[in-house]
């Protein structure tokens, strides 16, 4: 603030003293009348280089924007500030960007490529929000820059940028419909993640863009059903709602037995009223009838069973009743009024009644929905009663609806205590609600038949209230009652009929003027004399007082038409002229049908007939009624009127579709399990997951309380017999999750012990890593996978943090918050005792099973950090020294494919991981190290180290970083930037630069995290000291000519039985050796080149191989000692 | 071609004299004058608690909420739950409050750069997306004093740079990396009971609503287990996201990992079949006589199964008829007042002495010539009771787990009147 006056003051009076405070409506201040010099200040400060004067510029601006004020000549400035580094001064051009992209699109596309860029960056939080802003921008030249955006971020490691991608789906749908199916595409991917983050947003953009495809659901309705209750609280009311639809499509209605029931009393005992009044039974026998038949029938077809899905869903929501979120506890509330079996419906009642105690609006909309729901399942509400007594300070509109829920709760028993209460609301002062009260008393009146009299006595009493509102209101109620039982009611009447000099109320009037008119015969002696009232102030009464002033003359004359002759004829008369037609119409037609003229029609023979025909008395119904054919709790039950985009609840479908389809493929453990044995690194992955499963089914709301019943057992039996996945393993949770927690529990009780135990177990692992035999296929990736390959590398590869499953769409996604504090050794443990359970099942499917671990492994070479994207084809000018030999490189390609191929992509397949730190020592946090292979590009002496950390603590760590390097002389270190923070369960990679000096010696530093410094140690492979080089034939000859003597050392060696293979022999040697394969004539022959990192000293290799695996190994380098250090470890990967 | 646009199109807040002082777009802009469909219905509402929540427009509909005295006016395009809209716009004026202490209108326009920062991160086109008050924490930073001094001269943000980790976690209502130098955690138990007592001082109904208002400082990731001596009593609960529901079920004790800072643990509801202890008794004397312009009012307040625990910050007030002029009236203790044009009473008794109860005692002036009123006003009673939950709700112990330190734990207990009524 001090800023922006500062500034303002040197502008020279620029503005206002008084107004440098941007908060204070700048836009009708002085600063930016509409004015447009002022805004030239806005344009100076957001084109100066101060962020803070860009800051403040934006600040006023977004001010502007808040007033609705007009900001949109300012687009060409805060344009350009959109890649300014200051991320407030950032977020804010973004609010401005959205706001008024649409009206300025060319302007706006000069925003783009910064979000392109951004939807490139390492960082998940500027990925997302790249897209989020992109996807905001409403302008349509850029739909498919979007498109390809969300497919990307669709598939992004970044369970937090998936989501993004999910959200964005919709803002493309609004802006292009035509792109609907390349989005249900992108829809039905995200379906299929397993990340509660994601599932909230994608259902919602399902929703929207295609609720219609409700097949979509089917393989993962088990998996939205378990991980419901962890699900952010806006996801879940999605869910629920969609939810219930589709249960509405797939399930049989649970309540099509008890139709029968009901007849018997079967509604009764479950709700525990005997005294379910007898007249909304007449009202619905009827239909009860039908259903019974239908029922009878399908009852005689198929006894029922809840399909074991339905009652997962119903488990599932349960908890979900006990919310803090009233939009949750409403979802579940329609949910079980719509699906489930009526005697589990009760349970609803009191989380509603918990609502009612919120803000008077959610109290509003619960009211609502509860007065349809009293209609239908009036017993649920019944032990309720008294919390909706309606109190003096409630508003009008809450005191309306609580009168409605009460009066639909009256029965025999209760209608005393509420028609005591109605008496107090009578006396109110808020005269609409005692209006609203006199209509409640008349409908419990025609409803409870014992009470009829009671209410009207009560009503008739309020005749003489001075209100007139209140007896106008009156009146129109006794009208309708009287209508029942009109012979016994003629002193009232009588006495209404003296209302008439009084009341004013038109309405009022004219019940008054039609009750005499009807039961004129009651009151013989005074109808006419009220006639002759009216008549003499019919001109100045309302119409429709008048209409019925027209209907009593005319029902007078007919009955006493002695009496009345000449008032009528002198009310006709007076209609005729009447300025409104409606009344003249109804004078000469009346006047046709009862004064005989010689012409008149047959009709007027009837005139008797159809006037004084006996009437049916009204039913006064609930305004309530029938609205539960719109889904409660939407906008369109509470506005009774159909909104746009409400999607029909369907009816239950008289047959159930296949429930199978909802089965999902075992992807078994069991199959995961048999892999264990040949690739120890799966241990970890699949015990991940497993936890994964059972965390997703291990909610803080689980609720493992098994509702006993005979459908429970029922679902259950089926559930293990059909062996699905999700249904059984949601049971399996109940009971695993507990023990597992205590396991954790122990486990840091005793971690001194386990350290040494671990440490064993550890070297174990890797003894058996390092053993592990690179299957041939490996080497060689078929075309076809090639292609697949480049397809995903052809996409930017952003990431720091690495993605080893994430990148196999098909293989389970492994989200970040799956990692867990599972010790290795644990996982190992569980895997054992898995296995031994399984042991005696033989592995279902080993083809696929080793399909799906080399697509694993190639999913490796995906992490490179600092270049993002070496696909195949971009390699060679991404590594200078490759370039340099072009030629060769063509030379080597007309060879075979696969000679040069494995040379670039295989090393990297290979990349063995050492440990830095352990878990237990490093207090939760593991690193683990390899060397990456790749040119380090700040430094190309330096050896690029990747590092990657995984924070299995139950906190974050913070600012990781190295520090207090104690190196041999000359050697140096890159340290990488600090890691601000990595959350739990996170794993991200880093690399640093070390400059070895060609030696083998270690480079010792610490690792400092925020708490704690860890010493460490990277000792590298002398192979890894070199990088190659490319050469031709001649080249290598060349130089192996001059590196003879001491420089050349020779060993004669056996090769291995399973190494005898050229293809065998390149693999070892260019996993053993950073090198790559040189051209040669010869297949006996195999050639590698590379050179030092640090002083470029050439390292040449060759291999020759004779009869029965002999073979000669020679190196020629420069520096002795690597030369020897080299051969021994060549000579170690060729012969073991 | 009818696209669906659903959820939360626009935001308009509205202050009592119906000037539109914010206004929020997430998709294409909607004229503000759609706003007047709402002032139309403002103005057929006699108070302004009687606007309905929903108002259908012809092409909108608009949902509102009325709190702090400023409507906050969501326009919703097609079919979404009402109570998803109105429930978020709470979940807005709470997180208002808890960033600038109130949700007033010039609190709002003060920060009116923070409060559309906060939007905008609380809504992805319409659609919630960040609404935990962690969470928002970290993305940006409540202003202080000082935050808004250093950020002026440093040019620092508001804006957190890193990601709301919060989000991720499994634990999403929890910072990480949380740290205190003194660890403490205290509880309020607070219960509010409301209830109808009728003309001759029997109970209508009465309702105990509880809740358990946290305040969490502790460092790192503890894990709290709080246990009840009577657990049974709490007839229906809701919790926050963090509380185990199945341990609940299970033990009836709520195990949870804490947010940080202050948050509501759990509310519940002691229901009126259990009897309930009324702690308070109003002897009443309102007469109006009929042709008479003057009317007697005697109002004595005495305390009543309190548990010997003192009534206090007692407060009645009461609307008395439209018929009344003026009053002249006497109290024992405290000071009354009497608005001649609203007609509403008020009177701050302060603390009851069980020795010497308190009292308001004198005479109503009528409009002559007017008749009778036929209704005699509707007592409100507001009360506290200091340590002391009327349910009888008692905690029994708090423990932690998975932190080494001892934190220093407080439990504290309240009741309040809530709805409390006394029909004369």
């Amino acid at each position: 603030m001090s800023a922006s006056s500062a500034f303002n003051d040197e502008k020279g009076g620029s503005s206002n003293v008084g107004e440098p405070e941007y908060g204070h409506d700048p836009a009708s201040g002085g600063i930016f009348s509409s004015d447009y010099k002022r805004h030239d200040d806005l344009k100076e400060m957001l084109d100066s280089n101060k962020d803070s004067l860009k800051l403040e510029a934006m600040k006023r601006i977004v001010a502007m924007i808040a007033r609705g004020k007009n900001a949109s000549d300012l687009f060409p400035a805060v344009v350009k500030n959109v890649a300014c580094k200051n991320i407030e001064v950032k977020k804010l051009v973004y609010v401005y960007l959205v706001r008024y992209a649409e009206e300025q699109q060319d302007l706006a596309l000069l925003s783009i490529s910064t979000f392109q860029r951004g939807l490139k960056d390492p960082n998940q939080l500027i990925r997302a929000s790249a897209l989020r802003v992109l996807s905001s921008i409403r302008v349509t030249i850029i739909v498919p820059i979007m498109m390809l955006a969300i497919k990307e971020a669709a598939s992004d490691m970044s369970p937090y940028v998936r989501k993004t991608a999910a959200h964005a789906i919709p803002k493309l749908y609004s802006l292009d419909p035509e792109q609907k199916d390349c989005l249900i595409e992108v829809i039905e991917k995200l379906l299929a993640d397993k990340t509660t983050l994601v599932a909230g947003s994608v259902v919602m953009a399902f929703e929207e863009v295609c609720p219609e495809r409700i097949d979509l659901i089917h393989k993962n309705y088990r998996k939205l059903c378990n991980l419901l209750i962890d699900v952010e609280e806006w996801g879940q009311v999605v869910i629920i709602n969609m939810l219930t639809r589709y249960a509405r499509t797939q399930f049989l209605n649970p309540n099509m037995n008890e139709s029968l029931l009901e007849e018997g009393g079967g509604e009764k005992a479950f709700y525990g009223s005997d005294n379910d009044d007898d007249t909304d039974d007449e009202e619905d026998k009827e239909e009860k009838e039908k259903k019974k038949t239908e029922a009878t029938a399908i009852v005689k077809r198929k006894p029922y069973v809840m399909d074991p899905d339905h009652r997962l869903l119903l488990r599932n929501t349960k908890p979900l009743l006990q919310s803090r979120n009233a939009a949750v506890v409403m979802a579940v509330a329609q949910l079980y009024f719509h699906l489930a079996p009526k005697a589990e419906v009760g349970v609803i009642a009191k989380a509603l009644v918990r609502l009612m105690r919120s803000h008077s609006e959610v109290q509003y909309v619960v009211l609502q929905n509860v007065a349809t729901m009293s209609i239908k399942r009036r017993g649920m509400f019944e032990p309720y009663l008294k919390s909706f007594y309606i109190r003096s300070t409630d508003p009008t509109q809450i005191k309306v609806l609580k009168l409605e829920v009460l009066t639909n709760l009256a029965n025999e028993t209760n209608i005393s205590t509420i028609l005591r209460e109605f008496q107090t609301y009578i006396k109110s002062n808020d005269k609409d609600f005692v209006a609203a009260t006199i209509q409640a008393i008349g409908r419990c009146a025609t409803n409870i038949g014992e009470v009829r009299d009671t209410c009207l006595n009560g009503l008739v009493q309020l005749l003489s209230n001075r209100d007139e509102l209140v007896v106008a209101e009156s009146v129109v109620v006794i009208k309708k009652l009287l209508q029942m039982q009109p012979e016994q009611h003629s002193d009232i009447i009588k006495h209404m009929a003296k209302l008439t000099d009084n009341i004013q109320v038109p309405m009022a009037r004219a019940s008054i003027l039609w009750l005499i008119g009807e039961y004129c015969e009651h009151v013989p002696k005074i109808a006419p004399d009220v006639l002759r009232k009216m008549a003499k102030t019919f001109t100045n009464e309302e119409d429709i007082v008048k209409l019925q002033i027209i209907n009593l003359a005319a029902k007078l004359y007919l009955t006493n038409s002695k009496q009345t002759k000449l008032l009528t004829q002198y009310v006709l008369n007076l209609a005729k002229y009447d300025q409104n037609y409606d009344i003249r119409d109804r004078a000469r037609f009346i006047r046709q049908l009862i004064v005989p003229t010689d012409k008149s029609g047959a009709l007027s023979k009837y005139a008797k007939k159809l006037f004084l025909a006996l009437k049916p008395a009204p039913v006064l119904e609930s305004p309530f009624k029938d609205r539960d054919h719109f889904q409660l709790g939407s906008l369109s039950h509470l506005l009774n009127a159909k909104a746009g985009g409400y999607q029909v609840l369907p009816d239950w479908p008289e047959a159930a579709p296949d429930p199978s389809v909802r089965n999902v493929e075992v992807i078994t453990l069991l199959e995961r399990v048999t892999t264990l044995t040949s690739v120890p690194e799966w241990t970890k992955c699949s015990s991940r997951e497993k936890r994964k499963e059972k965390k997703a089914d291990k909610p803080f709301y689980s609720d493992s309380e098994g509702e006993s019943g005979p459908t429970e057992s029922a679902d259950s039996a089926s559930d293990t017999a059909s062996g699905s996945e999700s249904g059984s393993g949601s049971e399996e949770s109940g009971s695993g999750s507990e023990s597992e927690e205590s396991n954790e529990e122990s486990e840091s009780a005793s971690e001194e012990d386990e350290e040494e135990e671990g440490k064993k177990k550890k070297k174990n692992v890797e003894k058996i890593k390092a053993r592990k035999p690179v299957p041939e296929s490996e080497s060689e990736p078929s075309s076809g996978e090639d292609v697949k390959k480049s397809e995903k590398k052809s996409k930017p590869r952003i990431g720091s943090s690495e993605s080893e499953s994430e990148e196999d769409d098909d293989s389970e996604s492994e989200s970040s918050e799956s990692e867990e504090e599972e010790s290795e050794e644990e996982s190992e443990e569980e895997t054992k005792k898995k296995k031994k359970t399984t042991a005696s099942k033989p592995p279902s499917k080993p083809p696929k099973k080793e399909n799906k671990k080399e697509k694993k492994e190639m999913s490796l070479l995906d992490f490179d950090d600092f270049d993002p994207a070496p696909s195949p084809s971009q390699v060679t000018p991404l590594n200078n020294f490759l370039s340099s030999s072009l030629v060769t490189d063509l030379e080597g390609l007309s060879l075979t494919d696969n000679v040069l191929s494995p040379t670039t992509i295989i090393p990297s397949g290979n990349l063995k991981t050492y440990e830095l730190l352990h878990r237990i020592t490093g207090e939760g946090l593991s690193v683990e190290y390899c060397f990456s292979r790749q040119p380090f590009s700040p430094d190309p002496h330096m050896v690029a180290v990747k590092i990657q950390f995984t924070n299995s603590a139950t906190s974050e760590a913070k600012s990781l970083h190295v520090e207090d390097a104690k190196l041999q002389s000359g050697m140096r270190i890159k340290e990488f930037p600090e890691i601000e923070v990595l959350p739990a369960g996170e794993t991200i990679s880093v690399v640093m630069g070390i400059d070895f000096c060609d030696s083998t010696q270690a480079a010792n530093f610490q690792l400092c995290t925020h708490t704690r410094k860890f010493f460490v140690s990277i000792q590298p492979p002398v192979g890894e000291l070199m990088m190659p080089i490319f050469m031709t034939e001649n080249e290598f000859k060349k130089e192996q000519g001059q590196l003879m003597g001491m420089n050349e050392i020779t060993e004669k060696l056996t090769l291995e039985e399973k190494c005898q293979g050229e293809h065998a022999v390149v693999q070892r040697v260019t996993t053993a050796a950073n090198l790559s394969r040189v051209p040669c004539g010869s297949d006996k022959e195999c050639r590698f080149a590379g050179k030092t990192v640090t002083s470029g000293s050439l390292v040449l290799v060759s291999v020759v191989t004779k009869e029965d695996g002999a073979a000669q190994l020679t190196v020629n380098c420069e520096k002795m000692v690597i030369g020897t250090m080299l051969v021994k470890d060549i000579h170690q990967a060729l012969t073991q | 071609m009818q696209l669906p646009a659903k959820m939360i199109h626009s935001l308009f807040l509205v202050n009592s004299s119906g000037d539109i002082f914010l206004e929020k777009h997430w998709k294409s802009v909607v004229s503000r004058s759609v706003c007047d469909y709402f002032f139309e219905a403002q103005e057929r509402a006699s108070e302004p608690e009687n606007v309905p929540p929903v108002i259908p427009t012809p092409h909108h509909y608009l949902i509102s909420v009325l709190r702090h005295r400023i409507y906050f006016v969501a326009v919703i395009q097609s079919e979404v739950p009402p109570l998803f809209v109105i429930e978020f716009l709470h979940r807005v004026v709470d997180t208002f409050q808890d960033y600038f202490g109130v949700c007033t209108e010039a609190a709002i326009k003060d920060n009116v750069v923070v409060v559309y920062e906060l939007l905008e991160e609380m809504l992805d086109n319409g659609f919630p997306l960040a609404t935990e008050s962690n969470i928002l924490k970290e993305l940006i930073k409540p202003p202080t004093i000082l935050r808004t001094v250093v950020n002026t001269i440093t040019g620092s943000t508001n804006v957190g740079e890193q990601l709301p980790t919060g989000q991720l976690s499994v634990v999403p209502w929890r910072r990480t990396g949380v740290k205190y130098t003194n660890n403490e955690a205290y509880f309020d138990v607070v219960e509010e009971i409301d209830a109808i007592i009728d003309k001759s001082g029997s109970t209508i109904t009465a309702e105990i609503q509880g809740v358990i208002d946290a305040c969490v400082k502790l460092t790192g990731m503890p894990d709290l287990t709080l246990s009840f001596m009577n657990p049974r009593l709490l007839d229906d609960v809701s919790f926050h996201p963090c509380v185990r529901f199945k341990r609940w079920e299970a033990e009836r004790i709520l195990s949870f990992i804490p947010p940080d800072g202050n948050f509501r643990l759990l509310s519940y509801h002691v229901s009126c079949q259990n009897l309930v202890a009324i702690p308070v008794y109003v002897k009443h004397n309102i007469t109006f006589r009929e042709g008479s312009s003057q009317g007697r009012f005697e109002l004595t307040l005495g305390p009543k199964q309190t548990m010997g625990k003192g009534l206090e910050a007692v407060l009645i007030s009461s609307q008395l008829p439209r018929g009344v002029l003026n009053t002249n009236l006497n109290p024992s203790q405290g000071t009354y007042n009497f608005d001649p044009v609203t007609k509403l009473l008020s009177w701050d008794v302060g603390k009851i002495n069980p020795q010497k109860l308190p009292s308001l005692k004198g005479s109503m002036s009528l409009q002559a010539g007017a008749s009778k009123p036929d209704e005699n006003p509707t007592i409100n009673i507001q009360f506290k009771i200091q340590q002391s939950a009327l349910s009888g709700l008692k905690v029994n112990r708090l423990d932690m787990y998975g932190e080494k330190y001892k934190p220093f734990k407080g439990i504290k207990y309240m009741t309040k009147a809530g709805k409390f009524q006394v029909r004369t």
